[in-house]
């Protein structure tokens, strides 16, 4: 009989196209899956990170937890796409944007039924676990 | 004897569809450089050749071009800093003349776009950000200085106006360089008429126009040691200051979106280290990728306060008889875009500038020069000031 290694590539199920599989951070997915958007927390030195990352770049250390992104952020900028990368067409028109939660920002889709003149910058918004037709999961950015 | 100067500048001409292979394309710019410096493979000490792989299906393309360029056995290597990777190569080659290692060295700058398509190019170029977090949400590059665009405009006013004003610039200087892609007036009408291919929309508030377009070409930089270069060249040019700076590449790490930190970060370097101030700059070639990216730059380098970007393009003060002349080659929005290759022509236009060389887009005796080249979205900086 011969071994075969489980790969844990989780990952590959973030966004419309995802070009990660593996990381270490892959329990990213499983929140979303549950409806949770998470960053993490370096245990040590308390400093948050959103993209949650596996290390700290500050204290150097592995030691970080989760934590769930809750509340609103201030909508800081955004682009509606009339013209899509490959692979996201099906998606136009769609708009990224960026949150600023005060202590972290957040880069993400604005969720796509609030029609463009809806959208104003400094606009409070909420930062929501999402479902792709494709049934791909992401984030998206909804009106609290 | 500590100065470090180019003696010799070339490109070839930026065209969409090149018919020739990367050495091919390579050997344009490097023989007008060879040319222009009017000296001989055999005094090329090393070589750096620059460009994005991702658009090379050649694995390691220095190898390749010391091969076909007859640079061997000298060392070469490779160089990447997306959009600005010639920039950071003549910072490289620089350093291997400051240290002694080397007296004369090659920075070859080019890339070769053509051979994908024009979407597949934007999935690419959407991978120069974050593809674990980013690119799965579908980026591209217009999307993200759209989004500069869109920050700038809440927080200055800026408007859809002023930023086709750039382009109505960039297309008057376009016209008088025989190596830009496109050569042809523009008029701001252009940007209000709806059936105009320059008004389609590609991501809010940017247009067709407001975005350079990808191209194949190469560039070539000979840069010397100053003994050799008192020896060997009637007309050197001084590299008088130099900077670069990184930023986050995901978007949600940057705290500025009205203006891009690396610029501000790089230009304060090469002025400290010139001993100048933006105002001791007499001719400019910035990092147009996008209409906003040359207003932004305007502010990030000192040339206009925060905000009043605007106001230098709307009162024709970056035009070749203003106060400070930008772009005078068309920028890349005329010349267009071939990543590797885009330093090296923005540093061989301010070199042709102040040896007073450059023909029609010569501008009124410069004595100094500086050129601002960005990679990615801001995530690479580099600032280069030049004199005669």
């Amino acid at each position: 009989m011969s071994k075969t290694k489980e790969i844990d590539d989780r990952f590959k199920k973030f966004g419309t196209v995802s070009f990660t599989s593996v990381t270490k951070v892959n329990d990213f997915i499983d929140y979303l899956e549950q409806g949770k958007v998470m960053g993490s927390r370096c245990k040590d030195c308390g400093i948050v990170f959103f993209p949650p990352r596996a290390d700290c770049y500050k204290c150097l250390s592995s030691n970080v937890d989760w934590h769930e992104v809750q509340g609103t952020g201030k909508l800081i900028t955004y682009s509606q796409l009339k013209y899509a990368p490959v692979g996201f067409e099906d998606d136009l028109p769609y708009c990224i944007a960026v949150l600023d939660y005060g202590n972290y920002k957040i880069f993400g889709r604005i969720a796509s039924d609030i029609p463009e003149e809806d959208i104003q910058l400094g606009m409070e918004m909420k930062t929501t676990a999402n479902k792709l037709p494709n049934g791909q999961l992401n984030y998206v950015f909804k009106k609290p | 004897m500590d100065k470090v100067a180019i003696i010799g500048v070339g490109q070839s001409a930026f065209v969409r569809g090149y018919p020739g292979s990367i050495r091919e394309l390579a050997f344009e710019g490097f023989r007008d450089a060879l040319e222009d410096a009017k000296i001989s493979v055999t005094d090329i000490d090393a070589s750096i050749v620059c460009s994005a792989p991702e658009y090379d299906k050649q694995r390691s393309p220095s190898g390749v071009f010391a091969e076909y360029l007859g640079l061997i056995p000298q060392p070469t290597f490779y160089l990447e800093s997306l959009c600005s990777s010639t920039s950071m190569g003549l910072r490289m080659a620089y350093s291997l003349i400051k240290s002694g290692l080397h007296d004369i060295v090659a920075v070859v700058g080019f890339q070769k776009m053509s051979e994908i398509t024009s979407a597949e190019s934007q999935e690419r170029m959407g991978r120069g950000a974050d593809i674990q977090w980013e690119s799965p949400f579908g980026t591209m590059m217009p999307a993200y200085y759209a989004m500069f665009a869109k920050a700038h405009m809440e927080e200055y006013g800026t408007t859809l106006e002023d930023l086709a004003l750039v382009r109505v610039k960039s297309a008057t200087y376009g016209q008088l360089n025989d190596k830009a892609l496109f050569r042809k007036p523009v008029a701001l009408e252009a940007f209000s008429d709806p059936n105009h291919f320059m008004s389609g929309p590609v991501s809010s508030p940017l247009r067709v126009g407001d975005c350079c377009a990808n191209a194949d070409g190469s560039s070539c930089l000979i840069v010397a040691s100053e003994e050799k270069a008192k020896v060997l060249n009637q007309k050197p040019v001084w590299i008088l200051g130099l900077g670069a700076a990184s930023a986050s590449v995901n978007m949600s790490g940057r705290d500025l979106f009205t203006g891009l930190a690396v610029a501000q970060q790089a230009s304060q370097q090469a002025y400290k280290m010139a001993g100048i101030g933006p105002m001791d700059i007499d001719v400019a070639e910035v990092h147009d990728c996008f209409t906003i990216s040359e207003i932004l730059a305007y502010e990030d380098l000192g040339f206009a306060k925060p905000g009043e970007g605007k106001d230098l393009i709307g009162s024709k003060e970056t035009y070749k008889e203003g106060r400070i002349p930008i772009n005078v080659d068309g920028g890349l929005l005329s010349k267009g875009h071939p990543i590797g290759a885009t330093g090296g022509s923005q540093i061989r236009t301010i070199v042709l500038e102040l040896r007073g060389e450059a023909g029609e887009m010569q501008v009124k005796d410069p004595e100094i020069g500086l050129i601002h080249n960005i990679g990615g979205v801001g995530l690479y900086g580099t600032v280069t000031i030049l004199r005669r």
